[in-house]
């Protein structure tokens, strides 16, 4: 029972739809946990929830051993709401200051500006940031006073891809200092390489929720193989390897992890008429569409 | 209750009611409208034989029972559904402060600027009234009482804006739902009460309900104090009527206990708002 956030068969009704049911969920100190899910799966709905904004019907929150929104919880936790703003009229240095007195950490504004790479824009009104400055503000509010667990919720909307990198890597310093992070995310490719474990919720129930690779042993998808032939030969490959035509010269076939090395070899065989294969192991993307796309079994 | 988090608030919206100028237009339209009233309407100086401060507190008073509940509203009607607007709502809700103490900063810093716009306004009139048709200590206290009621007044409609914030949902809904509470408490309440009054023909109702139902509006307790305290205002602005049928204290308890009620209410809405 060490870990920053636990949560136990919570259930939550909106009206009579329940958006959240049965989900357990829990993070380590220093585990970063990706969130995946699509709209209305109740990924925001849990994450208010777990900073004790709305009420949950069943099941028990515990934050550090604390009660969703009570101070204690309060104080451990830091959240990055999905697209923030702020009061256009002050500036990035008032906005971070108002948040490190409110935390009542004591707080170096100036290098955490600098550290989310404001240190430019400290005195500019927010009023005249971008999307992304925004973001990297909310940023830099979430590593205010050390927390013990962060919520970020789609992190990286409206951020560059090097200012995403930058952002990965101020998680991976979270998680190094004993933050458990969880990440509700739409990015599944960022977040692949970037989280120890990956959870999914479809229409309020958890459908996963393991490593990567665990995942992908229980998942058990093919992996497909793409097999470039000779213009001429692309008749005769076909009718001996099977697969389906992609193009003139392309054919595609798919075979499960155990079968893989087997199919190489056959189509080395083939010789001359093969120009060229490319391997391509299921990616996040397909277990994302295997497990949200089933049907509750 | 005056926590440091809650000055945390209020300096930041002090900060940004001078930033976008907010501060500065208040006061503005306070000594333009008050220097209007008091120099259009100082005519009947000669005729009722009082000082010309007294005039000035008359017509200020009327101005200030429509201008005082307007700034209170424009003030605080996004106070919390900007905040939902812009996302940042559950982020603030996120932190240690209460709701409670998120709603007393903004009360504090929005209750500074209109006490600043008030005193300055009404005290730019009132000076330049005394200094050109003379005071006495009589109107110099009607003076005073003129702009600490008008910031009590307004600090009834910075609370029921942020009532209306909280319950609208959008600033836009907040800003429609505004000005329909400062047309029903400033103009069509009195309509209805004097359509009450005229059916009912000098009746009982006339003579023993309406000038409770009338002193329980926070904007007719405003006028009723300010001219009950004063015979010399009650002279100039011809309402005596209503106001003697009532004890000397059912409109201070009435303006007093409004902002009270009001902030109790906003408190309410405001905890039933789901980010």
């Amino acid at each position: 029972m060490d870990d920053s956030l636990t949560i136990k068969s919570v259930c939550k009704f909106r009206g009579d739809t329940q958006v959240l049911q049965d989900v357990d969920l829990s993070i380590a100190p220093g585990e970063r946990l990706a969130l995946l899910g699509h709209n209305g799966a109740g990924k925001s709905t849990l994450i208010k929830s777990i900073l004790g904004l709305t009420p949950v019907h069943g099941g028990k929150i515990s934050i550090c051993g604390a009660v969703p929104g009570s101070a204690a919880a309060r104080a451990a936790t830091a959240f990055l709401p999905e697209s923030v703003s702020f009061h256009p009229a002050i500036t990035g240095r008032e906005q971070l200051t108002l948040f490190a007195r409110l935390s009542g950490a004591a707080a170096d504004v100036v290098g955490l500006l600098d550290r989310v790479g404001l240190s430019d824009a400290l005195d500019r009104r927010i009023g005249t940031y971008s999307k992304g400055m925004r973001q990297r503000l909310g940023l830099a509010q979430v590593l205010l006073g050390k927390p013990k667990l962060a919520l970020l919720d789609e992190p990286t909307s409206g951020l560059d891809p090097i200012s995403r990198q930058d952002l990965y890597a101020i998680i991976d310093e979270l998680a190094a200092q004993g933050t458990a992070v969880l990440i509700a995310s739409h990015a599944l490719t960022e977040v692949e390489a970037r989280t120890d474990r990956i959870a999914i919720l479809r229409k309020g129930v958890k459908v996963a929720d393991n490593t990567l690779a665990s995942l992908s042993q229980q998942a058990d998808l093919p992996t497909r193989m793409r097999i470039t032939a000779k213009s001429d030969q692309i008749e005769q490959l076909a009718a001996r390897v099977g697969g389906k035509r992609i193009n003139g010269a392309a054919l595609e076939i798919t075979c499960s992890a155990d079968q893989k090395m087997e199919q190489l070899r056959r189509i080395a065989a083939l010789g001359d008429a093969v120009v060229d294969i490319s391997m391509t192991p299921p990616r996040l993307e397909d277990l994302y569409r295997h497990f949200s796309k089933e049907d509750g079994q | 209750m005056m926590t440091p988090r809650a000055l945390a608030i209020a300096q930041t919206e002090l900060l940004i009611l001078r930033r976008n100028r907010w501060l500065f237009m208040a006061t503005l339209i306070m000594v333009l409208f008050a220097l209007a009233l008091t120099f259009a309407g100082s005519a009947p100086t000669g005729s009722l034989g009082v000082d010309m401060l007294t005039i000035s507190v008359a017509s200020m008073t009327t101005l200030s029972v429509y201008l005082a509940p307007l700034l209170g509203l424009m003030m605080s009607f996004d106070a919390i559904s900007g905040d939902v607007d812009r996302g940042s709502l559950s982020l603030l809700l996120s932190y240690p402060p209460s709701r409670g103490e998120i709603l007393l900063g903004k009360f504090l810093s929005h209750l500074a600027a209109l006490s600043f716009a008030m005193i300055i306004g009404f005290g730019t009139a009132g000076a330049l009234a005394a200094w050109s048709g003379g005071a006495g200590s009589d109107s110099l206290l009607a003076l005073a009482r003129l702009i600490a009621t008008s910031i009590l007044l307004g600090a009834v409609f910075l609370a029921l804006g942020y009532m209306v914030s909280a319950i609208a949902g959008s600033s836009t809904a907040a800003a429609g739902m505004s000005a329909a509470l400062w047309l029903i408490f400033v103009v069509l309440f009195d309509l209805g009460l004097l359509g009450a009054v005229v059916m009912d023909q000098s009746g009982y109702f006339t003579q023993t309900i309406f000038p409770w139902v009338m002193v329980a509006n926070p904007a007719d307790a405003f006028r009723v104090w300010n001219v009950a305290a004063s015979d010399a205002v009650a002279l100039t602005s011809g309402m005596t009527g209503a106001a003697s049928a009532l004890p000397g204290w059912a409109a201070p308890v009435s303006l007093l206990l409004w902002p009270i009620l009001g902030l109790a209410l906003a408190r309410i809405a405001f905890g039933r708002v789901e980010p």
